[in-house]
């Protein structure tokens, strides 16, 4: 039972060390690519499509129409960013039920570089779409009082992501290592499943999150600024 | 008693009381929504997958405070900070 994956170390050369989470994370990199591109050599049109290529196109259908009935926009500029968190999320949580392997997300580092990377995102997509004076100013809106709350905001929604989507995952697969030594037939294995359900919740809650906070970057908000996440959530929708 | 007693003692009973007192209220509010989001489900049938989808990510966000006091929970039992300070030294 590791409580911290990142303190198991299949290789070390000097400073350089090689964890569970790194190894995990490249094992699910490699996952991804090597189905995308099994199934993606030989794409075709028409209605001979093959089962891979009709199960791509679902899911590619299914992100898209996410996208778009969170944020009532085109879903092509947020599609790349916000299906390869959803993909990498979904198959790392769920690589953990196979034996031996941990999942990537249960390491604090895995999930703070993914919360970090939508905390880049969210600029980013402000500027490019409203424009840099635009975007930092609805930080002193409705007065430059607000300025300090909307930086710590900003920030503390960042480390919630990574803190929610941390806690899950690992506790997910810590009380799956507690009921295996306390009752080693049949609980854990419910538990497993329930943490697939887990972990694919959390896939689509991390990546549908890093929507909203993108969607509302981008839109220059009248009046006072929303900070809660599920009303912006639900009146983007109406 | 000894001071190593004393900080497993202190850390094991506030691991005990911090995911008691810290789920009372996420599964209070968890029901709540679940209760509101069935009734408004039974009212308008056609909006299904908007409310569900809605449901999932709030049930999420409310579940966190929760699981951020597990998380705390776990670090006073298995990564306890003052532990490690005084088996160290």
């Amino acid at each position: 039972m590791e409580f911290n994956i990142d303190d198991i170390i299949y290789w070390e050369w000097e400073f350089l060390k090689v964890n569970a989470t790194l190894v995990f994370s490249w094992f699910t990199m490699t996952l991804l690519i090597g189905l995308g591109w099994l199934i993606s050599r030989n794409l075709t049109s028409g209605r001979n499509i093959s089962r891979g290529q009709a199960l791509y196109e679902s899911l590619v259908v299914f992100i898209v129409t996410q996208i778009e009935e969170a944020t009532q926009q085109k879903a092509d500029r947020y599609f790349p960013f916000i299906s390869t968190l959803f993909l990498f999320i979904t198959f790392s949580n769920i690589i953990g039920v196979i034996p031996g392997v941990h999942s990537p997300t249960a390491s604090l580092t895995t999930t703070a570089a993914l919360a970090f990377s939508v905390f880049v995102a969210i600029p980013v997509f402000g500027v490019s779409s409203i424009g840099f004076k635009e975007y930092f100013s609805q930080y002193v809106k409705p007065t430059p009082v607000m300025l300090p709350f909307n930086i710590i905001g900003e920030l503390s929604r960042t480390l919630a992501l990574a803190i929610r989507l941390f806690g899950n995952i690992m506790s997910g697969s810590l009380i799956v290592a507690v009921l295996l030594s306390l009752s080693p037939l049949f609980f854990p294995v419910v538990m497993q499943a329930f943490g697939l359900v887990i972990g694919v919740i959390q896939a689509y809650v991390f990546s549908i999150l890093a929507l909203v906070y993108i969607a509302s970057a981008t839109r220059i908000q009248p009046g006072q600024e929303s900070d809660t996440e599920i009303e912006s959530l639900t009146s983007n929708r109406e | 008693m000894e001071t190593e007693s004393i900080i497993s003692l202190v850390s094991i009973i506030t691991a005990g009381f911090t995911i008691a007192i810290g789920s009372i209220a996420p599964a209070l509010g968890e029901g709540k929504a679940l209760a509101q989001a069935l009734m408004a489900i039974a009212q308008q049938p056609d909006e299904t997958p908007a409310i569900t989808r809605t449901l999932f990510v709030g049930l999420a966000m409310v579940e966190s405070t929760a699981i951020y006091c597990f998380v705390v929970a776990l670090i006073l039992i298995f990564a306890n900070p003052f532990w490690n300070y005084m088996i160290g030294g």
